[in-house]
Order: C-alpha cells, then sequence, then structure tokens
C-alpha cells in the first residue's frame, strides 16, 4: 500500500535529526523522505500536522499471558494495547503456561501473533526446562522456531554451574541469553525494597544486594563463558554502577529498565499502593536518581515497559499478597516523553532508548526514517493530555502506579510493515476490543 | 508522581478521625483527644453497672483473620460496654478458606448492615485495603495487621505512661525486642514521638532491629544495659518461638541473658521506672517473672486501660 504521510515532525533517533517533512512509504518500507518518488501515487494520505513521526516503538518486555493466562489478557487485547500504544516490536517473556521452552508453542505464538496483524512479537525461550534451572532447553531448535534469545523470565537460577553450562551452550550458537539478576534467597521473604518505607509499612524488605550479588555473579560468568549477555530490569544505583563498570571493561553486556523505574521510587507505595507492588521493587529515591544518570551517559542501554497484566482479584489484596506487576504497553511513551522532558533530553537522543538502543540488543540495526528503513511507525501527538483511566486502557491489565494519573503523548497512528494497524479516529473506545 | 495515593484516609477533610488504621499522620490533638475520652471511660469500667448507651443500635464486626482470644475480647468488652450488638467473625473458619476474597468478604458484611469493622489481619497494609474499599458511614480500627501497626495498643500503652508520669515530654522510653517484627513497636514510636517524648530507645540484636530503624526517630542500642540506663518507662516486647533457632537467633537461652529484663538489668533504668509489655508474655524469654510480677510493673493496669482506650476509640469514630 501506498502512503503519503504529510507534514509530521519527523524524529529520527538513529540520525539524530528533528525537522518536519514529508514521508513516503510502499511495499513495506519507506521509500522517500521530503519528496515523493517518482509515480507515487498514495492510496491514504495521513495529516500528520502538529504530530511527530517516528520509528515504532521496541519494547523489550511485554507480557501477553498466553498461553495460560488467558484469564488476565489475552493476545488480541494485548496487541491492541501493543499498536495502541505505538509499539511495533514486542519482546515477550517465556514464563507463560507452558513455558516457552517446546517449540511448538512457540510456533504456536507466532502463528497467533502475526494472524492478528499489528505489533511484531518476538518470543524469549526458556534458558532451562520449564524455567526450573537445571536442564538445558533445546535452544537451537527454539531458535529456528522464532526465539531471539534466552531467559529465566523471574524464575531463580541458584545454581551457578548449570547456569555456566547454560551460557556456554548458548555460545556455541552465538545466542544472547537475558538474565534478570535476583539472588532468590537474599530476596526471600520480601515484597519491597529493604528501606525506610518498607521498614515504617512493616512489609518483608528486599535488599539492594539481592540484585547486585546475582549480578556480580553473572558479570564474572559472562566474562568467564564471553557468552553475549543482557540484564533486565536493574533497578538499584550499585548495579548501574557495576554495569558502567563492566562495560569500561568491554564486556559484551546490555541492560534495561522498565519505564516505572524511571519514574517511580519506593515512595509512591503511599499507604500500600498494590498497584506499585512492582518486580523488581521500586527503590529508593537515590537509586532512580541513579537510574536516570544511567540512561543519560548510556550505562543503561534501553527502556521498556515491563508490562504484566493482572487481574482485579490477584491486585487489590493487602500489598504482600498482591501478585506484582503493571500494564505497561500504553504508558511507555507518555512515559518515555516525560522522561525526556523532565531530564531536557531532546527527542531524538530520548526516543533512541525505545527505537534504536532495543534494536541493538536484539542484534538489529534500524530505528531510522531513513529511506529504505522498514515501514514500522509511530505517529504520535505529543500534546495530548489523557486520564489514565480503566476505559482508556486497550489492555486488560488496569494496574498501574498511574491510575487516576494524567500523561502527555498519545498515539494517533501506528504501522507495521508499511500497514496501518492502528488509527485512533476509528477508535470509539478501548472497550470496543474488549469480548463483553 | 502518585501523592494522590498518600492522601490520608484517616482523617475527614475537617480533620476528624473516620478510621483508626495507623498513629502515622494523626496529629497530637487527635491522639489526646482519645486519651482524654478513654480517661472518662475508665471510671465506668470502675462502676456497678458498666455500661454506657453511646453506640446503642450499632454493629460492630470483630474481623479477625489472624487468632486472637486476648485483643478480639477486649474489643468485645468494649463494644457492649457502649451498648453495641458485637458479631465476632473468626475468618480462619469462614469463607475465607472457601476462595472468597477479603473485599467480597468485607462486601457481604457490610450488606448485613455494619458499622464499625474491627480488623487483624496477617498482612500489612489490610486494614487500609478494606478501609478504602467500605462505604461512607462505616468505620474500620485496625486491630493489628501485618507488621504495620497496632494504632489501639500504642494508644493504651501512651494512655497507661501518662497515668503513671503525669506528661510525656521529659520521658527516655526504651522499646526491647523483636521491632523488626512488631507493630506495636512501630505503633508506639510513632505515638511516642508525636506526644513529645525526650527519646525512644530500641534495644535489641541486629537481626530484630530493621536495618533502616533510626528513620523512624529512634535511638539505636544493641547492648542492652546501656539502652536501659536512666529510662522512665521500659517496654518489653513479646519474642515468638518461631524467631529462635533460625538465621534471626540461636536460642532463647542466649536472647534472655543478654535481653531478658531482670531485676538487675531493670536496676538500671530510674527506680521509678515503669514495666510494661503488650502481652502475652513469654515468661524466662523476654521477662523475668520477677520483674513481671514485681513492685514496677504495670502489665495489668494496661490490659484496664485498654478497654477504656478501645470504648473511647469507638466511641469518637461513631460520633464523627
Amino acid at each position: 500500500m501506498q502512503i503519503h504521510i504529510k507534514n509530521g515532525r519527523l524524529i529520527d533517533p538513529a540520525a539524530g535529526t528533528d525537522v518536519v517533512n514529508d514521508l513516503f512509504v510502499a511495499d513495506r518500507r519507506i521509500v522517500a523522505v521530503g519528496t515523493a518518488p517518482h509515480g507515487f501515487k498514495p492510496e491514504r494520505v495521513i495529516d500528520a500536522s502538529h504530530l511527530i513521526v517516528c520509528p515504532g516503538l521496541v519494547d523489550l518486555s511485554a507480557r501477553l499471558r498466553e498461553p495460560g493466562f488467558e484469564y488476565k489478557a489475552t493476545l488480541e487485547s494485548e496487541m491492541q494495547a501493543a499498536v495502541a500504544g505505538g509499539v511495533t516490536s514486542l519482546v515477550c517473556p517465556p514464563d507463560t503456561d507452558p513455558p516457552l521452552d517446546e517449540p511448538g508453542l512457540v510456533e504456536m505464538l507466532k502463528f497467533r501473533a502475526r494472524s492478528l496483524n499489528q505489533a511484531r512479537v518476538l518470543p524469549l525461550g526458556a534458558l532451562t526446562q520449564g524455567l526450573k534451572g537445571e536442564r538445558l532447553t533445546e535452544m537451537a531448535v527454539l531458535r529456528d522456531a522464532g526465539c531471539i534469545a534466552f531467559s529465566q523470565a523471574d524464575a531463580p537460577m541458584s545454581d551457578k554451574q548449570v547456569l555456566m553450562r547454560a551460557l556456554e551452550y548458548a555460545t556455541t550458537f552465538g545466542f544472547a541469553v537475558w538474565l534478570r539478576p535476583e539472588d532468590a534467597t537474599l530476596s526471600r521473604g520480601g515484597v519491597a525494597h529493604d528501606g525506610e518505607v518498607a521498614t515504617r509499612l512493616g512489609l518483608g524488605g528486599i535488599p539492594a544486594c539481592a540484585e547486585t550479588i546475582a549480578l556480580s555473579s553473572i558479570l564474572i560468568l559472562a566474562r568467564e563463558t564471553g557468552a553475549r549477555v543482557h540484564l533486565c530490569r536493574l533497578s538499584t544505583a550499585e548495579g548501574v554502577a557495576m554495569m558502567r563498570e563492566a562495560k569500561r571493561g568491554e564486556l559484551q553486556v546490555s541492560c534495561d529498565v522498565s519505564i516505572h523505574h524511571v519514574h517511580l521510587s519506593e515512595q509512591d507505595i503511599g499507604y500500600f499502593d498494590p498497584n506499585c507492588n512492582l518486580v523488581p521493587p521500586l527503590r529508593s529515591v537515590q537509586d532512580r536518581d541513579a537510574i536516570r544518570a544511567g540512561l543519560a551517559d548510556g550505562t543503561i542501554d534501553a527502556i521498556c515497559s515491563d508490562h504484566t497484566p493482572v487481574d482485579e482479584d490477584a491486585k487489590q489484596l493487602p500489598f504482600g499478597e498482591a501478585e506484582p506487576g503493571a500494564t505497561g504497553l500504553e504508558l511507555l511513551l507518555p512515559l518515555t516523553l516525560r522522561w525526556a522532558r523532565e531530564s531536557g533530553i531532546a527527542l531524538p537522543r530520548a526516543l533512541r532508548a525505545v527505537t534504536t538502543a532495543p534494536l541493538r540488543v536484539l542484534g538489529q540495526s534500524g530505528g531510522s526514517l531513513a529511506a529504505g528503513a522498514p515501514a514500522d511507525l509511530t505517529v504520535f501527538d505529543p500534546d495530548a493530555r489523557w486520564n489514565v483511566e480503566p476505559a482508556a486502557l486497550n489492555s486488560q491489565g488496569k494496574n498501574t502506579p498511574l491510575l487516576g494519573h494524567e500523561v502527555q503523548g498519545k498515539v494517533r497512528y501506528t504501522l507495521v510493515d508499511g500497514m496501518v494497524v492502528f488509527d485512533a479516529t476509528l477508535e470509539k473506545s478501548a472497550s470496543h476490543h474488549h469480548p463483553f | 508522581m502518585v501523592e494522590g495515593r498518600n492522601a490520608d484516609l484517616q482523617l475527614s477533610p475537617e480533620g476528624k478521625l473516620k478510621h483508626l488504621l495507623t498513629i502515622e499522620g494523626l496529629p497530637a490533638a487527635v491522639l489526646l483527644q482519645i486519651l482524654d475520652t478513654a480517661r472518662s471511660f475508665v471510671s465506668v469500667t470502675q462502676q456497678e453497672v458498666k455500661k454506657v448507651p453511646l453506640l446503642r443500635g450499632k454493629a460492630i464486626f470483630n474481623l479477625f483473620f489472624e487468632p486472637s482470644t486476648r485483643t478480639r475480647t477486649t474489643f468485645e468488652i468494649a463494644a457492649k460496654r457502649l451498648s453495641a450488638d458485637v458479631v465476632n467473625l473468626n475468618i480462619a473458619t469462614s469463607s475465607q478458606t472457601k476462595g472468597e476474597t477479603l473485599l467480597d468478604t468485607v462486601a457481604n458484611l457490610t450488606a448485613m448492615n455494619a458499622d464499625m469493622f474491627i480488623v487483624r489481619h496477617a498482612q500489612s497494609g489490610a486494614a487500609h485495603l478494606i478501609a478504602r474499599h467500605v462505604g461512607p458511614n462505616i468505620h474500620v480500627v485496625n486491630a493489628g495487621d501485618g507488621r504495620h501497626a497496632h494504632p489501639t495498643q500504642a494508644l493504651l500503652d501512651a494512655f497507661t505512661i501518662r497515668h503513671y508520669k503525669g506528661s510525656f515530654h521529659e520521658l527516655r522510653v526504651a522499646i526491647v525486642g523483636d521491632v523488626l517484627h512488631s507493630r506495636v513497636a512501630r505503633s508506639e514510636i510513632q505515638a511516642l514521638n508525636v506526644l513529645g517524648v525526650k527519646e525512644v530507645r530500641v534495644i535489641g540484636p541486629r537481626t530484630l532491629l530493621p536495618r533502616h530503624v533510626q528513620e523512624l526517630g529512634v535511638s539505636v542500642f544493641h547492648d542492652a544495659r546501656a539502652g536501659l540506663e536512666g529510662v522512665d518507662v521500659v517496654i518489653m516486647l513479646r519474642l515468638q518461638n518461631e524467631r529462635m533457632g533460625g538465621p534471626l537467633l540461636p536460642s532463647a537461652g542466649e536472647y534472655f541473658k543478654y535481653y531478658g529484663l531482670t531485676p538487675d538489668k531493670l536496676a538500671l533504668a530510674k527506680s521509678d521506672a515503669i514495666v510494661m509489655h503488650p502481652g502475652p508474655m513469654n515468661r524466662g524469654v523476654e521477662i523475668d517473672s520477677a520483674v513481671a510480677d514485681g513492685g514496677q510493673s504495670v502489665i495489668l493496669p494496661q490490659v484496664t486501660f485498654g478497654i477504656a482506650v478501645r470504648m473511647a476509640v469507638m466511641g469518637i469514630l461513631a460520633g464523627n
């Protein structure tokens, strides 16, 4: 389909440019910027005046809850949430039920996702069978089925010898391993950061060293094995410092943080808001500030949503019993814009954290608006304000620390592979996509 | 970013008490109102006919998700002395075990026209969750939520201290024991600081004091003898059996030797210091019988004052 996106503010994170211009899409790609190619006959013209056009957001962690957790959310609702949030590619963790440790499950997930014609789904394969941390999965076969890397999701991996062998095995094929650093024995019994708030509220604390001790082990094993390791969801100042040091030593590592940890701290728990029960926990203001500094100096590569829809029954419980996680696909963009505004970072640079940087983590180039680039695009109104209410969210997960708050930045159009997969002018309301 | 969440659930915009969930956020004036009201109820408990009609016709539900005989009984006695109707729900044996959510249980009981819920739960924050979901004219009293708060205990302890010591301002108060797991300690520290004591000390081995305990506004002592030196009030916390022999403490014997309140340790406090304990006591673990039963102990009066304080709390809430 030939599409002419007119007069938009084109923000190209790869090139670092921010300029108003026209963009032309055909045959799944951007074919030109500025002047239409000879003989171009647009079947659709999108008026992007006062809107920003950028490469589609790439979210390094979004739980789609299929297979297995369909009562929490379905592929339909979450894929709709993704494109409504301007996310054109998303990585889903392997902690489905059953976990993604069999090629058949991966193939089915990819097939289901493809048939919805929305965002690209990039599954992470389980690193160990059943995510139990004992036996390796058939990584090569899983890769052939479509897995882009291997992960333990949030399942602990206490046997370091198995971890070392898993990393070695992955290097055989050049596979990347994604790990969230957490020592399960140190976090045992904890539901919140072991700091001033947990002390006052009488909540079991998870000390920062639960992250840093695990991170230290992973970094050492990465060096020993030469494995390509991506560290997921850092939450501590000390963890950021360790990554800075590791990168200085030219270790092949990358890391991400959740958008919630860029903005929130333990203080936001208030009086036990279960929507602030997250994994890893929201930590101190100093940890949050160190994360911002890590994003500013490039120590932290990417920001993800860590989208985790949780049903109401599992969230509206006393804090320690509530299931952790927050819905995030539709908040990734407005919250990234907020971070850019608050930090005084120009948009081309800020949007790198959710476009070019995640692609680099995935071993891909991209995140550009140059001619020839794939036509995965997000067109959004940077000034539109909206209230975070259940009806405003397409996701079945209404669990967000921002419930009732106003955010700024709304997606108008999302294109994947050169096709418009989301058009805000056609959406009457989010509830139109729910089965009931 | 989420400032709205911190809005105090307990107080109406005019500053009147709607729920009693925690001492946090309550100004001294509210605490003193409760203590002064309790003082008038003390005389009621000493009369022949111990009832006042203040809560006649009101239905008070004791929702105890965690077993407790003493606290529940004192709330029941207090409610009955105010002429209220009391319903006791021991949730461990009721619909909770059939998979009903906490909020569904509360909604069902609300539909039975409850006016007040007295809630005890094993999870910190349970009382706040319930208070956020009850109808406008229903009051929630936290009878203990996990490790977080036990406001009526803190109030009856403050009442006891004021009864024996007159004023709070020059007092040094020592809280000894497992502060880490103690909702009583957290509430007491807050109450004593708001009421303006000179110093609150926490005394215990490192494993029983939260890592950030000093943020609560206390002086920290690991040496019991040093910590007890010159204090006016000693509050002993109960040490639960489950804490022994695990990664927190090696044995009751070692704990008693170094932290148990014995006559010789008590002698380091002021000669007119009072000894308190929220109960039930583990004799020979945190407190020696000679001290528990001795002349400085006010442990039994605490129980009596507890009824008056709980009458005051329920009376004030129902009146607001």
